[in-house]
């Protein structure tokens, strides 16, 4: 098929598409009014329930906690899949980067860029912390917060070289913190069912609404997304960087 | 508030096809980060601060950086991108 | 007016769609794709809009103002890292076919041998 004739073929699937779109999106009611009960009962009723000010994350985590584990495990699988991806080939050889000094060794960075990261190298993870322990609070969470947290070991890469990031992230550690945040999710999960309670159901004391040490189990899940965001992200970043500048040749056919 | 949200929304409908018609992948990178500013402001928009905050992080910062690191790596493997428009 | 987010979002959708069927590079059509899942974000959140609403957040003001709906703000906030996420095991993959291909334009590699 031509690239022609799939342009012509697209364009008549999206025409039909788009008119069963139109026809569909014209049942819903309109922007801007809201009819369904959800969202007012659970506006009502989270704050006294859960002691949670920020509903968004007392939903994420608590009322519908399940399926925030499987995305978490979504985005498990997929650091998992990208890290035996790009490992090395059978037959590919790796070759340190000081060894091919005349075209793969970046150039030194310069003054500025290196004083300007590492000064905003502590504002970011502070406020990486901040996003991740005040989920239940404030805008933010777990997810949010350890996104952050990688951009921070994202400014030792641009601000150093990249022999300083492999000296400051070693890769066990990597491993170690995304796997105890996945692990951690179901832990938190398992302390329900201890307590004689369903799973993941939030049985530690409540607190008060708005102090830091409030919403029962929802800072501990937030805590456990945030470093398995975080460990995952860096690994995501490393591995690509790894391909990058650890130049690889194929020693054979594979 | 009405002329700001429709605003909005032509931006981002204008953002989205900015991204697809810009056929080099490395110029494309540039475009989608800025069109998850875009779509940024218009969480903000829509009052969802938690949902632009991952937005910003995630599709202006984290999403073009894989995209230029995956780039870099087919230019560090020989030669030239493979076909591109 | 009152259409014009869901309009957007089905404008994205296919015009994201387009950017994948004639795409020539893998790594452009797996961009387009996160344009395609923005548009799904787009409809979620208009669809639990309410003009006039608040974020639903309560810590300086009371419970019972108006605000929007927090359950689609909770499904689209973790899709969004979710999907960056497996773009990037899409971007693997695109390596990996660079590697055994050496090329990254679909038309070329159609029906041929490793």
């Amino acid at each position: 098929m031509t690239p022609a004739v799939r342009r012509l073929v697209f364009l008549a699937a999206a025409t039909v598409a788009g008119a069963l779109l139109l026809w569909g999106l014209t049942g819903l009611p309109p922007y801007g009014v809201y009819p369904g009960p959800y969202g007012d009962v659970l506006n009502q009723v989270a704050v006294a329930e859960r002691k949670a000010t920020n509903v968004v994350a007392a939903v994420t985590f608590d009322y519908r906690g399940v399926d925030t584990m499987g995305e978490e495990y979504i985005l498990f699988a997929a650091v998992i899949g990208v890290a035996v991806l790009l490992r090395a080939q059978r037959g590919e050889v790796e070759r340190q980067p000081d060894e091919d000094a005349a075209d793969r060794r970046a150039p030194a960075t310069s003054n500025a860029v290196r004083v300007l990261g590492l000064a905003l190298l502590g504002p970011v993870v502070l406020f990486g912390v901040y996003v991740v322990t005040h989920g239940h609070l404030s805008p933010g969470g777990g997810f949010q917060g350890g996104v952050v947290l990688a951009t921070g070991a994202l400014l030792v890469y641009l601000s150093g070289e990249y022999v300083t990031l492999r000296r400051v992230r070693p890769v066990f550690l990597l491993d170690l913190a995304e796997s105890a945040g996945a692990g951690g999710y179901v832990a938190v999960g398992l302390l329900g069912v201890a307590a004689g309670a369903a799973f993941l159901e939030n049985v530690l004391p409540l607190g008060q609404p708005g102090a830091l040490l409030s919403a029962g189990t929802i800072p501990l899940i937030n805590l456990a997304v945030g470093v398995e965001v975080a460990g995952g992200l860096v690994l995501l970043l490393s591995e690509f960087l790894q391909q990058t500048l650890v130049l690889r040749r194929p020693g054979e056919v594979t | 508030m009405i002329v700001l949200e429709a605003a909005v929304f032509l931006l981002v409908a204008a953002g989205g096809t900015a991204v697809v018609l810009t056929r080099n992948p490395l110029n494309q990178a540039i475009v989608a980060s800025f069109y998850g500013l875009i779509l940024g402001i218009m969480f903000l928009v829509f009052q969802a601060p938690d949902v632009a905050l991952s937005q910003i992080t995630v599709g202006a910062v984290a999403l073009p950086l894989m995209i230029v690191l995956a780039l870099a790596k087919v230019r560090a493997l020989g030669g030239g991108k493979g076909g591109e428009q | 007016m009152s259409l014009l987010p869901y309009l957007v979002a089905a404008w994205l959708f296919l015009v994201g769609l387009y950017g994948i069927v004639t795409s020539r590079n893998l790594v452009h059509a797996i961009t387009c794709l996160s344009v395609v899942q923005s548009s799904t974000y787009i409809l979620l959140l208009a669809v639990g809009f309410e003009r006039g609403g608040t974020a639903p957040i309560f810590l300086d003001v009371p419970v019972g103002t108006k605000a929007v709906d927090p359950v689609v703000g909770a499904l689209t906030l973790t899709d969004i890292v979710v999907g960056a996420t497996v773009s990037a095991l899409l971007l693997a993959l695109a390596v990996q076919v660079y590697k055994h291909h050496g090329t990254l334009d679909p038309e070329r590699f159609r029906g041929e041998q490793d």
